[in-house]
């Protein structure tokens, strides 16, 4: 055991009231401490009523002036308790915060042992092995580093526009980069929010506008992040500018060019497939910015070589087909990550017919159905395009709680019902059907509406859809849908003929959510959405320093959650920010450059990116303020050259010998 | 009457998942084998395949190693790191005459007071089963009878 005799250590047991004490014979803890241990340098061993305690927390800071203790251990509750009050009471007394050890004897012995000899000799061993760590634990320095204060917020939906204003309102400067063309996201494709019944474009458009509009935003829309260097307070990022093949400095948006194209094709995106756009487009007339884009997938002078009937027309001269991507290089401070979701593909479900039987749709099919500005100004219509239906079935939970698809709830999709219920019957008076499993309405003014839905005479069939078919069994089923659905409030099975079905369908992490995730150095969950940092308590930050996430980017989420969300996130930055510099644990690997042979094992290991090669001297050298500290590299060096500071394999080594030296003891 | 056998297990928990857990255990008054003793790791990543052989060479009868689940590694994908190491450890202890079975892995989240819980308890039960591992008296005897002959040779001890 490598004790070097200068050590001075300190010894504390507490009794945590009655809570340690009426499991571990303390006394007896710290009469091994004292005796036992004294070979290994501890020097004092007391035991206290309550370490926690002002008079505990004297006591050691006494023993440390008085005794010159250059080590102390508390044997008490768990390091996530107390570890800090501790540490700062060392401090206190001119003892580096790291130099204390906390030795669990509470939550790892008292509480979850019932017989004192075997606790109180567990008891023995755990402090044993935190006298053998503390022996060598190194004084370590906080590191600082400095905050730029401009901020990055990609994706430009209603959680990032949120974050950006409020940072930019603040002062501050935002690039907000967005892949698509506008901004504006989910939302700008709804007709009404529920449960206010608000109009969705009302209630955006100016926000977009002012986000496009403000002195304090780069707005990069139909642009994506392709590198990402460096760390918290120092991000150094790669945008790539996709090319509109249009100059935005003479485009007025007078959107001619848009109007005078001869190729039409499906809206397979704003329009969710029901509407049609020009082969030049913006999203909407309220598009963000208002700059058209070439679909070069479909223009006819991209495909043929013919036609530049954009360019013709154009009366700034603002066409260009020979426009390139760019790459722009920004540095920041801070990241918000606001990157939204995915839709369900409902085509998954073939047993409910979607896009084999024309009149099943989507919600959002028909969200874009409903919008006055949508391909069918608003009209609830059938396929056709004009017959409207007289019963309409709407299914809850399509992709959610399922266990074949996604087993979470996507908590949108029971008020987005009821929001169709109410909007089928005020605009067509039809019958509507809605067939949930459970409804869920918690929030503010949901459960009112629910109750307002009832009252207007939507008939609720309790009970998950088996079916949804065209197969006649009787001459009254023909031509209609049947929805076969056990009806679980009666316990029966039954058919119920409509006209038209909505699925409700649920909501997923983006399909490249992993990739991202790994761009920016923060993980996913099993089910693929953003893990938090912590899910109650801190669920806008993540495990990377300077990287945040609001929206749905971390799970279903409604409107108002995704703008608390936005705020939040700007929140921290902006604290970030004012701050000036932030302070990180100095728990970190380093590479000792002597001893590493450049076998570069360490490189690819890093889910942070912190180890870099560095081709001149053949040697591998860790960023600081990247390191996370997990401390993988430092065990797979075969050349045992990374060392990692708080857990070192000294520590670790000499804690095990600590845990062990009962055993060796008894059979030496 | 022969004493049951007492086994002394060493298991290495992650900061944020495993070690929670214990914590939630010891909160909940969830009770536990005490022959399992606990050394914290910032992550299962951390696991360096010595300290598992250093367990069992200074006396411990088996190892539990516990991490957060596939997915959920506070460290993106370190687990399945320690993952790939127990698996080649576990040739290596064959090699050495050691059943592998003495070294476990098993995932817990934070939140898993309970599974934890049951995990060392059916730990300790296997290792009983087990039987010792004695390696440290091996080792011990060795070096005895090294010493023996060459009374100046410094013991052979398992160091990273
Ligand atoms: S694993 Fe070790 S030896 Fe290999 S490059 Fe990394 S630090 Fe150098
Ligand atoms: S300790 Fe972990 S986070 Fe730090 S450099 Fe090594 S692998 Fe990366």
């Amino acid at each position: 055991m490598s004790n070097d005799k200068t050590k001075k250590i300190g010894v504390y047991v507490c009794h945590c009231g009655t809570n340690i004490s009426h499991t571990v014979d303390v006394e007896k803890v710290r009469d091994w401490a004292a005796e036992g241990l004294g070979a290994e340098g501890v020097v004092i061993a007391r035991d206290y009523k309550f370490m926690c305690s002002s008079p505990g927390q004297e006591l050691i800071e006494q023993d440390i002036k008085e005794l010159g203790l250059d080590r102390v251990v508390v044997a008490a509750c768990s390091p996530h308790l107390h570890e800090l009050t501790f540490r700062n009471a060392g401090k206190r007394a001119g003892l580096n915060p790291y130099l204390t050890e906390l030795a669990s004897i509470r939550e790892q012995v008292s509480w979850v042992h019932t017989d004192k000899e075997a606790a109180t000799a567990k008891a023995k061993a755990v402090v044993t092995g935190a006298v053998e760590r503390v022996i060598e634990n190194e004084p370590l320095e906080e590191l600082k580093v400095a905050i730029h204060p401009d901020t990055l917020v990609v994706g430009g939906g209603i959680a990032g526009i949120q974050a950006a204003l409020e940072i930019a309102n603040a002062g501050k400067k935002v690039w907000l980069v967005e892949r698509d063309a506008s901004i504006g996201g989910h939302m700008a494709q709804f007709d009404k929010t529920f449960p206010t019944l608000d109009c969705a474009a009302c209630i955006l458009t100016p926000r977009m506008f002012e986000a496009g509009n403000h002195p304090n935003i780069e707005l990069m829309t139909w642009s994506e992040v392709t590198n990402v260097a460096g760390y918290v307070g120092n991000f150094s990022v790669t945008i790539k500018k996709k090319p509109r093949y249009l100059k935005e400095e003479l485009c007025t948006g007078c959107r001619i060019c848009v109007e005078k194209c001869p190729k039409k094709i499906v809206d397979q995106g704003y329009e969710a497939g029901i509407g049609y756009r020009k082969a030049i487009y913006t999203s909407s007339a309220q598009a963000v910015p208002k700059y058209p884009v070439i679909d070069t997938a479909n223009c006819n002078f991209f495909q043929k070589g013919t036609c530049k009937v954009c360019e013709k027309s154009c009366p700034t001269e603002a066409i260009d087909y020979e426009q390139k991507e760019e790459f722009l290089t920004v540095d920041v401070g801070n990241i918000i990550l606001a990157t939204g979701y995915d839709l369900f593909d409902a085509r998954k479900m073939s047993n409910y017919g979607y896009g084999r039987l024309p009149n099943v749709f989507t919600s959002i099919e028909f969200e874009r159905m409903c919008n006055a500005a949508g391909p069918t100004s608003g009209d609830i219509v059938l396929r056709d395009g004009k017959t409207t239906p007289k019963t309409v079935g709407i299914i809850h939970c399509v992709g959610s709680r399922d266990r074949n698809y996604n087993n979470y709830c996507s908590n949108i999709c029971c008020m987005q019902s009821l929001k169709f219920a109410h909007l089928v019957k005020e605009r067509t008076g039809a019958t509507v059907y809605d067939f949930y499993i459970d409804m869920r309405t918690p929030m503010k003014a949901y459960d009112e509406f629910y109750q307002r839905v009832l009252e207007e005479g939507t008939l609720f069939v309790r009970g998950k859809v088996a079916q949804v078919t065209d197969a006649a069994r009787k001459a009254s089923e023909e031509g209609k849908l049947m929805i076969q659905v056990e009806d679980t409030l009666i316990g029966k099975q039954r058919r119920i003929p409509v006209d038209m079905v909505i699925l409700s369908i649920g909501m997923e992490p983006r399909h490249d959510a992993k990739e991202t995730g790994k761009l920016f150095g923060i993980g996913c969950s099993a089910n693929g959405w953003f893990t938090e940092k912590h899910a109650k308590l801190d669920p806008i930050s993540t495990m990377t320093e300077g990287i945040f996430i609001a929206g749905t980017a971390t799970g279903p989420k409604d409107i108002p959650s995704s703008v608390a969300q936005g705020s939040a996130a700007a929140a921290r930055v902006l604290n970030m920010i004012m701050r000036g510099e932030v302070t990180l644990e100095p728990i970190k690997a380093s590479v000792y450059q002597g001893q590493c042979s450049g076998c570069r094992i360490c490189n690819s290991l890093c889910p942070f990116n912190a180890i870099t090669f560095l081709e001149d001297r053949k040697v591998s050298e860790i960023n600081p303020a990247l390191c996370q500290g997990c401390g993988t590299c430092v065990a797979a060096c075969p050349a045992g050259a990374i060392s990692g500071t708080g857990f070192s394999n000294d520590q670790i080594l000499a804690q095990i010998d600590g845990l062990l030296m009962d055993v060796t003891l008894a059979d030496a | 009457m022969s004493e049951q056998f007492e086994p002394v297990i060493i298991c290495f928990t992650c900061n944020w998942c495993s070690y929670r857990a214990a914590d939630l255990a010891g909160t909940a008054r969830m009770h536990y084998a005490p022959n399992v003793r606990l050394v914290r790791l910032m992550c299962s990543g951390r696991l360096d395949p010595t300290f598992i052989m250093k367990a069992l060479s200074g006396g411990a009868d088996g190892v539990l190693i516990t991490g957060c689940h596939p997915g959920e590694c506070h460290y993106i994908e370190q687990n399945y790191k320690a993952q790939s190491r127990w698996l080649l450890l576990r040739r290596v202890l064959k090699g050495l005459g050691i059943a592998p079975e003495r070294v476990k892995l098993t995932w817990t989240s934070a939140s898993e007071g309970t599974k934890l819980t049951k995990d060392i308890n059916s730990f300790v039960e296997e290792i009983r089963d087990q039987g010792p591992l004695a390696w440290h008296k091996n080792l011990q005897q060795e070096k005895q009878e090294k010493s023996q002959h060459n009374p100046q040779q410094t013991p052979v001890e398992v160091t990273a």
